[in-house]
C-alpha cells in the first residue's frame, strides 16, 4: 500500500462509517418532512420506526425473506401513521400530543412484541436467519470500488442505496410534480388549498401513511443492521428525535436533509474514529510521526465520552438559533404545521 | 376556461337559491333565504356583522353545506359538496381573508389544484397575461404573495377565480382592505366583467359603494332576506333602514368641549422602520384634551409608526414625545400604559389585534388589568364582570364571554378591543381604523363611544380611512405623506378635496394656492 493509501484509508472508513451512520436518521427525516409537509407536526417518529422496525424484523426472522421483510417495515410504519392520521385529521387530537403518545405507545408494542417472540424462539434470543444477514452485508460501491487500493472500502448496505434513492425521489414530487404543489399547499394553507379545490384530507392521509412507511424502514435499519441482526429492546433509541430535530435543519428539504443526516451521522461516529484521523497525516509527513501519536493518546485519554454524545445535539441547539435568526420567507416550517384542518371552522 | 362562444343568455337566472337554511349548533346563521342573480349583473348583498351574508355565500362556494333550501346554477338544480363542485359550476369565490399560499408565485396559486395538464410555465404565464388583459388586471406572475400589497393579493384571487373560467363570482367585503383609488380600480374590473356577461355578488358595508357599483340590492338582516330592490329605485337612507329594520340617524355628532390644554405634543419625531426605510420623518404636532384629532394619510404613510412610536413599541431615533410635558420617549410599553396612554390597533386583515384570538373575552380583559391587582393569583371576577358589561353596552354578539374571541366575527372583535381599551380609563386614546370592516351600526356605536370618551376630556387619536367620517367626528385633521406632516386643518374648514391633495403630497400652502 502506497503512503497515499494509508492517508487515505481512515478517512474513508470514517466517511464510510457516517454514512452507515446516518441512514436511520435520514429515512425517519424523510418521513418527518412528508408529515410535515402535509401540515402535520408528527413527533411519533421514534414509535413509527419501532413499530416497523419491529415488524420489518419479525417478518424476516418468521419468513426468511428481505423483499417481505422491508415491506412489512413499511407497514409497520404506517400502522403508526395511521393511528396518528386517523387522530388529529379526522378527529382533530392535539397533533404534539398524539405524537408523543405514539413514540411512547410505539415504542412498548415493540418491546412487547420482541418479547413475545423471544418467549416463542424458545433459545433466549431471536437472530434472523443467514439469508437475509448475507444479503444486508455491505455492497461495494460502483465507481468508487474500482479505485485502486482503497477501493474495498467504499462499501454501503442496501438501505442506504435506498436512502439516497428514495431523497432524491421525494425531492422531485414535492418540487416537480402537480401533487407534491398541491401537498406544499395544503402544509401552507389548507383552507387555501381547499377552496382551489385540492382534496385535503384524502392527500394529508396518503403522505402521513408514505412518511410512516419511510419511517418504519428507519426502524428496520435499526432493528436489522445496527445490533448484527440479533434482536435488542429499544433499538430505535435516540434516533427518532434526532430525525424530528433535523427536519428544521434540512429546512424541510430532502436534498439537504442527506447532507443534514450525514453530518449527524459523522458526529456519532467521529469518536471511534478520532485517534485514526489524527495520525493519517503521519502516512504522508513521517516526521509528524510523535507529534500527532501524543495529540491522539491526549485525544483519547482527555476528551470524555460524554462530549462525543453531546455532539449532536448541541449541533441541533446551534442549528435552531441559526435557523430562527435568518428572516427568510421560505425554508420555513409549512405554515399550517401544528394546526388541524377544519373546512367549517368559523 | 373562459369561453367567449360559452356565455350564457343575460336574461337567466345564473344562481337562485330558495330557502336557504343553515344552523351552528343552536344558532340559526341563514334562515330560509331567497336570492337571484343574472347573468350580466351585480349584486349587492347588504347587511349587519353576523347577518349571514358570508355563511351564505360560504354554502355557494361549498364550504358549508345548507341544511335545507334548493340552489338552482343555471337552470339546474345542484347540490354543492366542496368547492370543486362549486368551481365546476362557474362559481368563483374571493374571500374576505385571501386564501393564498403565502410562498407561492402568483402563477403557482393561479394555477393551484387545476386538474389539467402540467403545461409548460411560459405558456402559463402567457395565458395569466392574456386573462389579466382582457379584464384590466395588472400582476407579475413571478412575485410571491408575501411580497405583495394586499390590493396585488386580491388581483391575484381574482385571476384564480377567472383562470378557472368562473361565471358567476362571489367577493366577500373586497373593497374592506382597499384604498379608495383601489376600490375605484376593482370596481372599473368588476363592471368590465359584468360586459362580458358574469353574474357577480359583492358584500359590501359601504352604502356609497352599492350605490355605485350595484344593480340590484339583497338586504339580510339576522339571517333573514328582508328584501331585494333595484339600485335606482333606492338610496342610502332606505337602504340602511332596511339593513338596520329602524330608521337610523346618519349624521355624526361633533360635541364641543371646552378648557382644552395640550396633553401630547409631538416634536420633529423620525422613526425607522424595523426593515431600515424610514417611517416617520420629523412630525410635529400636539393634541389637547377633550380633542379628537383626525389622521389621515393613503395607507402606509406612517400611521402604524405613529401609535408605536407614542405605545412605545417602536424604536425612535430622534426627536420627542411630551406627555404632559414629561418626555416619554425611553419608557417602556407598561410604563407608558400606566401614564394613561391606551392604543388600539386594528391592523389591515383586522386578526391579531392586541387580543389573544383563542381566549375568551375576560381573559382578554385580564391582559390588560392583571398587573393590579396584588398578590401572586389571578381574580378574574372584575375582569368577568368587565367582560359582562361591555357585552350590555355595546350590545356584542357572543355565544358567552368565555367563547374564544376568534369565533366572533369581525366587529364584534373590533368592539371587545376599543371597549377593553376605554374601560381602563386612559388620558390618551389612539384608536387606529376602529370601524375597519364594521357595519353602519357598529361603526355609530364606535363613534359614539369615541365622542364619549372625548366628552370625558380623554384626548383621542382618531386613525381613519374614510375622509367624509374623518370631516365629520374629528376637531382637527392631521394629514400624512410618506411619513412626514403635509397638513393640519380645521375638520370644520376643510373639504374633502383638500384633504385628498395634501394625501398625494401637496402641502397645505401649496392647497391654498391651488384654491
Amino acid at each position: 500500500m502506497s503512503a497515499f493509501s494509508t492517508f487515505l484509508a481512515p478517512i474513508i472508513q470514517f466517511l464510510i462509517a457516517a454514512i452507515l451512520s446516518s441512514t436511520p436518521i435520514l429515512y425517519g427525516t424523510l418521513g418527518e418532512i412528508l408529515n410535515e409537509k402535509s401540515g402535520h407536526l408528527n413527533l411519533g417518529v421514534p414509535g413509527m420506526m419501532a413499530m416497523g422496525g419491529t415488524m420489518g424484523f419479525l417478518v424476516g426472522y418468521y419468513s426468511n425473506n428481505l423483499i417481505l421483510a422491508l415491506l412489512g417495515a413499511c407497514v409497520g410504519g404506517m400502522l403508526g401513521a395511521l393511528i396518528y392520521a386517523v387522530l388529529t385529521v379526522t378527529f382533530m387530537a392535539n397533533q404534539n400530543v398524539t405524537g408523543l403518545t405514539l413514540s411512547i405507545f410505539g415504542i412498548g408494542l415493540s418491546n412487547f412484541a420482541g418479547k413475545f417472540a423471544l418467549s416463542q424462539s424458545g433459545i433466549g434470543t431471536l437472530k434472523l436467519p443467514d439469508e437475509i444477514n448475507s444479503q444486508l452485508l455491505n455492497i461495494p460501491i460502483p465507481l468508487l470500488c474500482w479505485i485502486p487500493e482503497v477501493g474495498q472500502y467504499f462499501a454501503v448496505n442496501i438501505f442506504v442505496y435506498l436512502a439516497v434513492i428514495l431523497a432524491a425521489a421525494l425531492s422531485f414530487y414535492l418540487h416537480h410534480t402537480k401533487v407534491g404543489h398541491n401537498l406544499r399547499a395544503i402544509g401552507e394553507n389548507p383552507a387555501a388549498a381547499d377552496a382551489a379545490g385540492i382534496r385535503v384530507v384524502p392527500a394529508k392521509y396518503l403522505n402521513l401513511l408514505i412518511g410512516g412507511g419511510i419511517c418504519g424502514l428507519g426502524g428496520a435499519y435499526a432493528a436489522m443492521i445496527i445490533s448484527g441482526g440479533v434482536w435488542g429492546s429499544n433499538f430505535v433509541g435516540e434516533l427518532g428525535w434526532i430525525a424530528v430535530a433535523l427536519v428544521i435543519f434540512a429546512a424541510w428539504k430532502p436534498g439537504r436533509a442527506v447532507f443534514g443526516a450525514f453530518l449527524f451521522g459523522a458526529l456519532r461516529v467521529l469518536r471511534y474514529h478520532l485517534t485514526n484521523l489524527i495520525l493519517a497525516p503521519a502516512a504522508l509527513v513521517p516526521a509528524w510521526d510523535e507529534g500527532l501519536s501524543s495529540a491522539s493518546r491526549w485525544a483519547s485519554n482527555s476528551i470524555p465520552v460524554a462530549i462525543y454524545d453531546m455532539l449532536p445535539f448541541l449541533m441541533t441547539a446551534l442549528v435552531l438559533v441559526i435557523t430562527s435568526m435568518r428572516k427568510a420567507k421560505e425554508g420555513l416550517q409549512p405554515a399550517s404545521c401544528g394546526t388541524n384542518y377544519f373546512r367549517e371552522e368559523r | 376556461m373562459s369561453d367567449e362562444n360559452k356565455i350564457p343568455n343575460r336574461e337567466d337566472y345564473a344562481i337562485e337559491c330558495c330557502g336557504i337554511t343553515k344552523s351552528f349548533g343552536t344558532v340559526v346563521a341563514n334562515d330560509r333565504i331567497d336570492l337571484s342573480v343574472k347573468y350580466g349583473e351585480i349584486l349587492a348583498l347588504l347587511g349587519e356583522n353576523g347577518s349571514g351574508k358570508t355563511t351564505l355565500m360560504n354554502m355557494l362556494s361549498g364550504i358549508y353545506h345548507p341544511d335545507e333550501g334548493t340552489t338552482i346554477i343555471g337552470g339546474q338544480e345542484v347540490v354543492i359538496n366542496s368547492p370543486s363542485d362549486a368551481m365546476a359550476l362557474g362559481i368563483g369565490m374571493i374571500h374576505q381573508h385571501f386564501k393564498l399560499v403565502e410562498v407561492f408565485s402568483a402563477m403557482d396559486n393561479i394555477v393551484l389544484g387545476v386538474r389539467e395538464k402540467y403545461s409548460n410555465p411560459r405558456k402559463l404565464k402567457q395565458r395569466i397575461q392574456q386573462i389579466s388583459e382582457s379584464f384590466g388586471l395588472q400582476i407579475d406572475p413571478e412575485k410571491k404573495v408575501y411580497d405583495m400589497s394586499v390590493s396585488e393579493k386580491q388581483t391575484v384571487e381574482i385571476l384564480k377565480v377567472l383562470y378557472r373560467g368562473a361565471q358567476i363570482l362571489i367577493l366577500d367585503e373586497p373593497t374592506a382592505v382597499l384604498t379608495p383609488q383601489e376600490t375605484e380600480k376593482l370596481f372599473e374590473i368588476l363592471r368590465r366583467m359584468k360586459e362580458q356577461g358574469c353574474a357577480i355578488i359583492i358584500i359590501t358595508h359601504k352604502l356609497n359603494e352599492v350605490m355605485a357599483i350595484s344593480d340590484r340590492v339583497t338586504i339580510l338582516r339576522k339571517g333573514k332576506s328582508v328584501d331585494t330592490v333595484a339600485t335606482a329605485e333606492t338610496n342610502e337612507k332606505k337602504l340602511t333602514e332596511l339593513m338596520v329594520g329602524m330608521p337610523v340617524s346618519l349624521e355624526i355628532d361633533r360635541p364641543v368641549t371646552e378648557n382644552r390644554e395640550t396633553l401630547l405634543k409631538v416634536v420633529d419625531l423620525t422613526v425607522d422602520r424595523p426593515d431600515g426605510t424610514r417611517g416617520l420623518d420629523d412630525v410635529s404636532f400636539e393634541i389637547k384634551t377633550g380633542e379628537i384629532l383626525g389622521v389621515a394619510g393613503v395607507a402606509g404613510s406612517g400611521q402604524k409608526e405613529l401609535c408605536e412610536a407614542i405605545a412605545g413599541l417602536l424604536k425612535v431615533k430622534t426627536g420627542a414625545i411630551l406627555y404632559k410635558k414629561e418626555n416619554i420617549i425611553g419608557k417602556s410599553p407598561a410604563e407608558i400604559i400606566d401614564l394613561g396612554i391606551s392604543m388600539s390597533f386594528v391592523p389591515e386583515d383586522r386578526l391579531g389585534m392586541g387580543l389573544v384570538a383563542s381566549m375568551g373575552m375576560v381573559d382578554n380583559m385580564l391582559l390588560k388589568s392583571y398587573r393590579n391587582h396584588k398578590g401572586p393569583f389571578v381574580d378574574k371576577k372584575p375582569a368577568r364582570a368587565l367582560a359582562e358589561s361591555l357585552v350590555k353596552r355595546l350590545d356584542i354578539q357572543t355565544a358567552g364571554v368565555d367563547m374564544p374571541v376568534r369565533m366572533m366575527s369581525g366587529g364584534n372583535v373590533q368592539k371587545v378591543l376599543l371597549g377593553r381599551e376605554i374601560e381602563s380609563g386612559p388620558n390618551l386614546l389612539i384608536a387606529a381604523y376602529p370601524v375597519r370592516g364594521l357595519d353602519i351600526n357598529s361603526s355609530y356605536t364606535i363613534y359614539d363611544l369615541l365622542n364619549e370618551q372625548k366628552k370625558k376630556n380623554v384626548a383621542v387619536v382618531f386613525i381613519g380611512e374614510d375622509l367624509d367620517v374623518l370631516l365629520e367626528l374629528s376637531d382637527r385633521i392631521l394629514v400624512l405623506c410618506h411619513g412626514k406632516v403635509t397638513g393640519m386643518v380645521d375638520a370644520a374648514q376643510a373639504t374633502k378635496e383638500q384633504i385628498g391633495l395634501m394625501m398625494t403630497g401637496s402641502s397645505e400652502k401649496e392647497v391654498a394656492e391651488h384654491e
